[in-house]
Order: structure tokens, then C-alpha cells, then sequence
């Protein structure tokens, strides 16, 4: 009887992941859960994430450990009804471990990164899906790459295409950024989309990329906008975070300001800021990201005001916000007029599509039309 | 982002700065191989392979191949360097150094001092060490003890692809004169390592993983017979901190320190010999500032005060390994 046991399976977060870390155990033996109820923290060598159940029943067998690094696909828990005996599970489990084969690196018909010239820039992006839905552009933050789409990029791409791209200065692009200003990066934003040939595209864009979102909605003939935790809606941005961001050199230094992204910190792992790290030793990041800093937060405040202009937009707009914020506060989703959706999403941060990534797709599932 | 060995991301390394600055050359023993000769050009890129591929980009202006006379090629090395050029000369064993020594520690080390900053020594001079590749008592030495006693010489150990990539960048940048030590049985470990160019600053330690019940620090290979120590002991519940230094000159003695005062007991893992090594070095730092801090005897895991044995089984008894590393961790922890 076979058939009525399922496996629960390390899950693929984002292209990057190979294999997971399970840091904790969120049901115990013998709970039954839904589908969506959340059973597990894992541990990313971006981010520590909240594993939702993939199916429900009863769960009869923890197999994995707490603390155990485990490949993708491996054996976490088994669901199944009362009726299954105890050794039948562990015939089930012996047999799933004995047939297990870990998928080799690379061999996989993953999507690669592509790079498309725009202007003097090499843009790096990575497309997931296809379909004749409108397309979908994701524009990530400061300091950030395609990896803060993790959890949503392969959601999103049902029936469409979905871009995530490096903006320049960051991930895989070109490194060097001669205006750092709103408007220049929101024209390379829309050269991009020109230069894929995107037409009616939505654009999803986080933090200052909401606001390149913002500025570049009109020229990009955009369909639909949707902005999380976006720059250029308000005057106050943390610039701590921001210059310790690019001012941190050792892990101690760099946790407790990347520990502000987040609401629940301990999501933050010595993995993440180890990539951080790395990220910012490369050739000409540190001065593309002081660039993005002076251009746009001189004195410690955002220097571009977007209101005006997306409250004159035609197309629908939402726009989500962390309720606790620390980077930019949530009170900025105040006010923005009545052509405009806003989400609040409750315990969460600065990157509730990383930390309340299921709230999050489900938020831009209803504005793109799924 | 693709994954790399050990050879090609120091490979990868030099390429990079080489279409960077026209100024950086390369050569050594065999470099090239091949090269002015008849036969295949570039057949060899150093004996192990490392520089293969640079004569056919960079031609034989920049990538030559030498006599066998270490003393006349790394003497010129010091020289180019002095006149501007930057040049990575290949010395294929660490062993051989012997014959060339005079103008590494007492000339390109001293420039920058007895010209009073005026001039400088951009020179790196990559070499091999390490025992476990069956190459008996006069190629297997780990010798960078030597060159970190030596002011005015800046001394790398990579542990790693990711590290030997920055760190090579960041030698070839550098000023001054850097011996770049690389593990012969390491050619081919493999990690991720980023296709655009990077440094890691030297005196920056790396600190692996953190535990609150040891801090072992080691070097070069060592660093991941650390970490399998590690593992090993984190299943009896004893968690260990793992500092791999990078450079042993500069050295970065705060975090190493830094470490110690957490956990109270210092491991020190040392593929050379055990008297004035990098393992005496950082205990007796450890013994003079965080004194107080210590819970127990500093433990020091080092191979013998002997050559490298030509049996290879006694060879494999011989290199410092896992076991011996948690051995010494619980005889710090008694």
C-alpha cells in the first residue's frame, strides 16, 4: 500500500540552491498538517526560509535531523493515513533511501543567467518559464541580485515568462555605474526591456528597484506595477544600513546590520553574509554601490520624490509593504492615492517576498492576473 | 558562477591581471613549455600545469620560459619588479629556494626599508609546498615559516579555489614582495568560485565556522582537516571555532585573539615542522595577550622535527591530519 505514502522532499528555492540545511522541526510525529502549514525552517546558503507543507496528512515519520545538510529531493518526513504500519513506513523509508540518487551539479536543464547589452552596460538576467501571459520583469534592491526572487521567480512563471535581471553594479552585470541617479538606472531599466523585446510587461521591483519600477513604468509601457518596501514614496531611508552595508567587512560587523532586513533575525545565517562578503570583494562593486548611496540618499534622506508620478499612472498599481520595516518605514505606504492597491504584510521586515514569500506571491499572482 | 579547481581559479587569477596591466609577466621553469622549441607550444604551464594556457594568449613577450638556475631567474624577477614591472615568477618547489635565497630576504625584502619608501618590489613568486605527493625529503617541505620570519616579505597560504583566486589578485597588486604558497595536493579541489575579479585583503583571517568550545587555527591544507576535525567533534556535542589566517604575514592576530578569549582553548594546526613554525608563532602570541583567557594547554599539531619520509607510510603518518586534530582538541578540553 505504498501509493497512500508520500514523501516530503528537500524543496529547490532559486537556481543557487543545491542542498538545505534543516534547522528545525515546526510539527512533531504524529501531527496531521494542510498543505501550506508551516513544517520546517531551512537554512539556505542565501537565507533561512519557512518550508510550508507541500501536501497534507498526517505526518507518521520525521526522517531528517535537525542540523543534517541534506541534497535536494532528499527524504525530510512521510505523510500517511493511520491505516499504514509502522514497518511499512520503514520499509518505505529504507527503500527511499536506498533508490535516492542526489541530482548532479549542473546536470540538470536548469535556465542559465543570459547577458544583453544595454548602452555600455552587460545586464545579466535570468528568465524562468514561458507562456502567452504578459511577461513579467523583476527589478531587485541595493546590494541585491536575482537570488532576492528566490521564492518567487518560479511561482510567478505560470504561463509566462518571468525576467529577473542584475542591475548594473550588482550580481553579474557590469560593474561599473557612471550616474547612480533614479532616472539613469530607470532608462537602463527601460533600454533592457526594449532590448528583450517585452511587451506589455508587469515590473516588480524591490526597494530601490520599486522605484526604478516606478520611474521607468511609463517609458516601458507598462502593464501593471507592483513596489515592495519601495525608495522614492518618502523622505527617511536607514542610511546606517546602507554604509554599514557597504562599510562591513567581517561577519560580526555585517549581522547586525543585514539583521535589519528581517523581523524574524534569525533567518539571517552566517551562509548569507558570507555571500555578502563575497559580493562586495569584487572589482568595482564597493564604488558602484557608494555611487547608488550619493546619488540618491545624499544627506541621509532619498533625494527623488516618485509620488507625483504614480499617482498620475493609468495602469493598476500595488504596492506591499513589511509592517516592521527598518529600512524604509511602512508609513510611507500612506496616502498614495486611490489608483493604489497596498498590501501590509505583518511580521516582516524589509523583504517580505524572502520572508513572507507565499503572502507575497499570492499579493502578485491577484495584480498580474494569474 | 562555476566551480573551479584550485589550478585553475590561481590560473584564472593571472589572467585576469594580466589583460588588466600589461606590466604583469610570468615566468619560471617550463612555464610556458614548449615555447621557441620545436613541438607543441605551451605544452606544459609549469610542471603541475598551472600556467598553461597564458603563452598562447599573452605570447612569449610575457610568459617565458626559464633555465633551470632559480637564482638567475627570480634575481631578474626582483629586478623587473624594481623597475616597475610586475612579475609572478614560478619556483617550483618551496625546497629549491635555497639556491636563490640572498635575493629574496635580503634584497627584494629590504628595498622598500633601506630606500626609505621610495622604492617599491611589486614581485609575487608563487611556489609549492606541502608534503603527500610521494616526492620524498627535498620536494615536500612546508617552508613558509621560513619566509614569514622575514620583514618586508608578505607570505599567502590559500586554503582554498576561492581564496587562491583573491589572494592572487591581491598579491599581484600588491607592492611589495609576496611568497604565494600553494598545496601541490590541492591542484585539483574544487568550489565555486566568481568569474569576475576580486581581492581578499591580506591579514584578514577567515573565520569557518564558529563554536564555543575551541578555536583551532590552521593554514593552508590544514584548514580543511580542521573542518573534517571539526564535523567529528560536533557530533560528540564539542563545537569548535576554525580560523584559517590566509596570510601568515601579515597575520591577524585580533581575530585570532578575538577567538580564543570566546572559547578559552587554542588548537593550532601546522603542516611544518614544529620549531619556530607558524604553530610556536601563534602560541606563544596567544600565550602572551590572551593568557587569562586560556582554560587549558595550548595544543600544537605539527609534523615531527624530521624530513619528509620517502615511505609512503610513513609519509601519510606523518602529515597532521583529523584525527590528530581531535586528539589535541580533547587534550585541551581535559
Amino acid at each position: 500500500m505504498t501509493k497512500d505514502i508520500r514523501a516530503i522532499t528537500m524543496p529547490k528555492w532559486g537556481l543557487a540552491m543545491t542542498e538545505g540545511e534543516l534547522t528545525a522541526w515546526l510539527v512533531d510525529e504524529g501531527a496531521f498538517v494542510d498543505e501550506k502549514f508551516e513544517i520546517a525552517e531551512i537554512e539556505t546558503t542565501k537565507i533561512t526560509n519557512v518550508f510550508e507543507s507541500p501536501i497534507s496528512g498526517k505526518v507518521r515519520k520525521l526522517v531528517a535531523h535537525t542540523g543534517e545538510v541534506l541534497p535536494i529531493g532528499a527524504l525530510l518526513a512521510v505523510i500517511a493515513a493511520d491505516e499504514i504500519s509502522d514497518d511499512e513506513i520503514d520499509n518505505y523509508v529504507s527503500k527511499f533511501q536506498e533508490d535516492f540518487v542526489p541530482e548532479e551539479d549542473g546536470a540538470s536543464d536548469d535556465p542559465v543567467h543570459q547577458k544583453i547589452t544595454v548602452g555600455d552596460h552587460q545586464i545579466s538576467y535570468l528568465k524562468i518559464g514561458d507562456g502567452n501571459n504578459d511577461p513579467v520583469l523583476l527589478i531587485h534592491g541595493f546590494g541585491a541580485d536575482t537570488v532576492s526572487w528566490m521564492f518567487n521567480q518560479s511561482v510567478l512563471a505560470d504561463g509566462r515568462a518571468v525576467y529577473a535581471i542584475d542591475l548594473p553594479g550588482h550580481g553579474r552585470s557590469s560593474k561599473s555605474i557612471p550616474d547612480g541617479s533614479i532616472a539613469s538606472m530607470a532608462k537602463i531599466v527601460s533600454g533592457l526591456i526594449s532590448a528583450l523585446g517585452l511587451k506589455n510587461v508587469h515590473l516588480i521591483g524591490h526597494s530601490f528597484g520599486g522605484a526604478l519600477a516606478i520611474a521607468a513604468a511609463e517609458e516601458s509601457g507598462a502593464k501593471s506595477i507592483t513596489v515592495i518596501g519601495s525608495c522614492g514614496l518618502g523622505k527617511e531611508i536607514n542610511t546606517k544600513f546602507l554604509q554599514g552595508f557597504i562599510d562591513g567587512k567581517r561577519g560580526k560587523h555585517l549581522k547586525p546590520v543585514l539583521e535589519q532586513l528581517v523581523f524574524d533575525k534569525s533567518l539571517i545565517g552566517g551562509d548569507m553574509i558570507n555571500e555578502v562578503i563575497k559580493f562586495k570583494r569584487i572589482d568595482g562593486v564597493p564604488a558602484a554601490l557608494q555611487a547608488l548611496v550619493d546619488s540618491n540618499f545624499a544627506n541621509g534622506l532619498q533625494s527623488t520624490d516618485l509620488r507625483g508620478i504614480l499617482s498620475k499612472l493609468l495602469i493598476p498599481v500595488s504596492v506591499i509593504w513589511g509592517a516592521n520595516d527598518e529600512i524604509i518605514s511602512v508609513s510611507h505606504s500612506q496616502g498614495l492615492g486611490s489608483n493604489v492597491s497596498v498590501s501590509i504584510i505583518e511580521n516582516s521586515g524589509h523583504i517580505p517576498q524572502m520572508e513572507k514569500s507565499s503572502e507575497v506571491n499570492d499579493i502578485i499572482l491577484k495584480s498580474i492576473g494569474n | 558562477m562555476a566551480k573551479k579547481s584550485y589550478r585553475e581559479a590561481i590560473n584564472e587569477a593571472i589572467a585576469q591581471e594580466m589583460r588588466r596591466d600589461e606590466n604583469v609577466l610570468v615566468w619560471g621553469e617550463d612555464n610556458a613549455g614548449g615555447a621557441g622549441g620545436e613541438g607543441e607550444q605551451d605544452a606544459w604551464g609549469g610542471v603541475l600545469g598551472v600556467t598553461k594556457g597564458l603563452l598562447g594568449e599573452f605570447g612569449p613577450e610575457r610568459v617565458l620560459d626559464t633555465p633551470i638556475s632559480e637564482s638567475a631567474f627570480i634575481g631578474a624577477a626582483v629586478g623587473a619588479a624594481a623597475t616597475g614591472l610586475r612579475p609572478v615568477a614560478e619556483l617550483m618547489f618551496a625546497d629549491f629556494m635555497g639556491v636563490c635565497f640572498d635575493q629574496i630576504y635580503n634584497q627584494a625584502a629590504k628595498f622598500r626599508y633601506m630606500f626609505g619608501g621610495k622604492a617599491v618590489t611589486p614581485l609575487v613568486i608563487r611556489t609549492m609546498y606541502g608534503a603527500g605527493f610521494r616526492a620524498a625529503s627535498q620536494h615536500s617541505q612546508t617552508l613558509y615559516p621560513m619566509f614569514t620570519h622575514i620583514p618586508g616579505l608578505k607570505v599567502i597560504v590559500p586554503s582554498s579555489p576561492y581564496d587562491a583566486k583573491g589572494l592572487m589578485i591581491q598579491a599581484i597588486r600588491d607592492d611589495d614582495p609576496c611568497i604565494f604558497f600553494e598545496n601541490k595536493v590541492m591542484y585539483d579541489d574544487e568550489e565555486e568560485v566568481p568569474d569576475d575579479s576580486y581581492t581578499i585583503p591580506f591579514g584578514e583571517a577567515n573565520v569557518i565556522r564558529e563554536g564555543e568550545d575551541a578555536t583551532i587555527v590552521a593554514f593552508g591544507r590544514m584548514v580543511g582537516m580542521a573542518r573534517q576535525a571539526a564535523d567529528a567533534l560536533e557530533k560528540e556535542g564539542i563545537s569548535c571555532t576554525v580560523v584559517d589566517p590566509r596570510t601568515t604575514s601579515p597575520l591577524d592576530t585580533d581575530t585570532i585573539l578575538e577567538c580564543v578569549e570566546d572559547t578559552g582553548r587554542l588548537v593550532v594546526v601546522d603542516e611544518g615542522y614544529p620549531r619556530c613554525s607558524m604553530a610556536s608563532d601563534v602560541s606563544s602570541i596567544v600565550a602572551q595577550h590572551a593568557f587569562k583567557a586560556l582554560k587549558g594547554p595550548i595544543q600544537m599539531v605539527t609534523a615531527p622535527h624530521a624530513p619528509v619520509p620517502f615511505s609512503p607510510e610513513l609519509e601519510d603518518e606523518y602529515v597532521p591530519n583529523a584525527d590528530k586534530i581531535v586528539a589535541a582538541v580533547r587534550a585541551t578540553l581535559a
